[in-house]
């Protein structure tokens, strides 16, 4: 009667073995496949940006004025301490906030209504989708430089419009245009990325609702948007990103002049301007910190619309 | 499904006013690039005095023709190699499970949020030690690295929306992983494709900021850049006219792309919406 083994030194290696051949494989085909795809694009990202991020931290933490490379030293905080107590800053971050909110809650809204038109338009389809792409398609440098002349006293139609103005002299005007450029520039992006997610609404749903008494409004808040919600997070968050940074506009519109400089802008004449690498890598890591939080409050309000973050398996 | 005549007339004033708000801008520096230099500070919206001046002051100089050719050539280079990496890395994201798959997304999004302007100066010098400043690899190389976040979002966005059941079916039938990609979820795949490799052609074709810092002489620089270095080589106050026709010269080319692709995104878009 040897079977009454004591059941502990039988039941490790049997549990093991359990696990082991939990991991078929299928799942281990599955886990080097998705390592192989993923392989090159990270490989590039990484490599392009690892080292210059790196580099931005590390020379943030020194004083180092390309002018002047023998006096380069550790100073610790002192960069970060110096931007942070500076007006300059601080009123370049209030512009950014504005114009980023601002600009992205008017292009949201526009660009849902385009995108509703490009859908459901009865005729025109063709001729309307490529208008709206081509604000997008235009360069920004060129789209800029068009505003520019049009508010432009004695040059531009809008100037003249509003009895020779010149918004562009004075701060908040100034900002105004920067915004209504940015609006007409990127609203078609908008649109397309929530068309995108329009059509992927069944029909047959749409339908269904209109059957049971649905207003066209329930339709669009009830059955449209939480189908559309991947789309929208996609759409809301790059382009919020992408606001905050803005540069190419004001570089082109005021310089930067008259208070309407963004964090972009202030970097820039900081790094390439007044060639002080130091004090430049300190506001881009802070632009940096402030877009981080920009992105967890998204993901973080969206929850579970997120891409791939919940796989239905 | 029969329209009435009232519907029919509130599409047709959305679509015109849609329209004309969005053509002003663009058929302002159209008009402002016909006008000679002495009528410029006239505010009207046409030009009263025309002239072909602008464009062919341009047109016959390499300083703007280089430039555009740049443009172009490294806009599809790169966005070839993005959208091809954004889709593989994609697909496995949405659709297969492996560990460092929420690594993957985290270091994605840290790369799209990460400001222009920090990584123009590392990159300027690591050009330089390695010979890729003045290059169009040395821009083609950024703009996939800063492209390939957008792609692999917007793409496992659309990637997320294809019915597992396919694949699956595939498989029973035999096929393995590799096959089922090509064979089943790559045809379901192509608008969303096509959609992201304009969304990254356009990336490139408008960037700005790297273009100015990671470039010097007309090897490489591209078009935004070489607009914005007009206005410092002029004797005049401001070139306003010639700038005018280098900003249609260069959007032309768009308008034909985006009219050669938008046939296909409609249809690659609706008929992903129908699936029977």
């Amino acid at each position: 009667m040897t079977t009454t083994t004591p059941p502990v030194t039988t039941q490790e290696p049997v549990t093991r073995g359990r696990r082991r051949a939990q991991l078929s494989e299928g799942a281990r085909a599955e886990r080097r496949l998705g390592w192989l795809l993923c392989a090159p694009a990270v490989i590039v990202m990484i490599a392009v940006t690892a080292y210059p991020i790196g580099y931005a931290i590390y020379v943030s933490l020194e004083r180092y004025i390309l002018s002047a490379p023998q006096l380069t030293k550790f100073v610790g905080f002192s960069n970060y301490g110096a931007i942070l107590s500076s007006p300059f800053w601080w009123h370049a971050l209030v512009v950014t906030i504005i114009i980023t909110v601002v600009s992205v809650a008017i292009e949201f809204v526009l660009g849902m209504a385009l995108a509703l038109l490009m859908y459901r338009t009865i005729w025109g389809r063709g001729g309307i989708r490529t208008a709206i792409l081509i604000p997008y398609g235009i360069v920004t440098v060129a789209a800029a430089f068009s505003w520019l002349y049009a508010w432009t006293p004695s040059t531009g139609y809008l100037s003249a419009a509003f009895g020779n103005a010149a918004p562009l002299t004075s701060t908040w005007q100034a900002i105004g245009v920067i915004i209504l450029a940015e609006i007409w520039k990127t609203t078609a992006f908008m649109a397309l990325l929530l068309m995108a997610g329009l059509s992927l609404v069944p029909e047959d749903l749409l339908k269904a609702a209109k059957v049971d008494g649905a207003t066209a409004w329930q339709r669009f808040t009830r059955v449209m948007v939480p189908l559309m919600k991947p789309a929208i997070l996609v759409a809301l968050l790059f382009r919020t990103l992408d606001a905050f940074r803005i540069f190419d506009n004001i570089f082109i519109l005021t310089s930067g002049n008259n208070g309407t400089g963004s964090v972009s802008i202030l970097t820039y004449d900081n790094l390439f301007t007044g060639l002080n690498f130091g004090l430049g890598s300190a506001l881009s890591v802070l632009i940096l910190i402030c877009v981080a939080i920009i992105a967890i409050v998204f993901i973080k309000g969206f929850g579970t619309a997120a891409p791939g973050t919940d796989l239905q398996r | 499904m029969a329209a009435t005549a009232r519907q029919k007339a509130g599409w047709s004033v959305a679509n015109i006013v849609t329209i004309v708000l969005v053509l002003i801008p663009l058929v302002w520096i159209i008009s402002l690039s016909f006008k000679t230099t002495a009528s410029i500070t006239d505010p009207t919206f046409f030009p009263t005095h025309w002239t072909w001046a602008n464009y062919s002051s341009i047109l016959t100089t390499s300083t703007f023709l280089r430039p555009l050719l740049n443009s172009i050539g490294i806009g599809l280079i790169a966005t070839a190699i993005a959208v091809l990496l954004a889709s593989m890395a994609a697909y496995a994201v949405a659709r297969l499970n492996f560990p460092g798959k929420g690594l993957l997304i985290g270091v994605s999004l840290l790369i799209a949020m990460f400001p222009a302007i920090a990584l123009a100066t590392p990159l300027f010098n690591i050009e330089r030690i390695l010979g890729l400043f003045n290059t169009w690899p040395g821009l083609i190389i950024p703009y996939v690295a800063t492209g390939l976040p957008l792609g692999i979002y917007t793409l496992s966005a659309f990637f997320r929306e294809i019915p597992w059941e396919l694949e699956k079916a595939a498989k029973v039938d035999g096929a393995t992983p590799f096959q089922a990609f090509v064979r089943v979820i790559a045809p379901l795949a192509a608008p969303g494709m096509v959609t992201t490799a304009i969304l990254v052609f356009l990336f490139c074709w408008n960037e700005f900021l790297l273009a100015i810092t990671l470039t010097a002489t007309l090897a490489s620089r591209t078009a935004p850049a070489a607009l914005s270095f007009f206005t410092g080589t002029s004797q005049f106050a401001v070139p306003t006219g010639s700038i005018s026709a280098a900003a249609v010269v260069i959007t032309i080319p768009i308008i034909i792309f985006v009219l050669f692709f938008q046939r296909r995104i409609v249809a690659g878009l609706t008929a992903g919406a129908v699936k029977g």
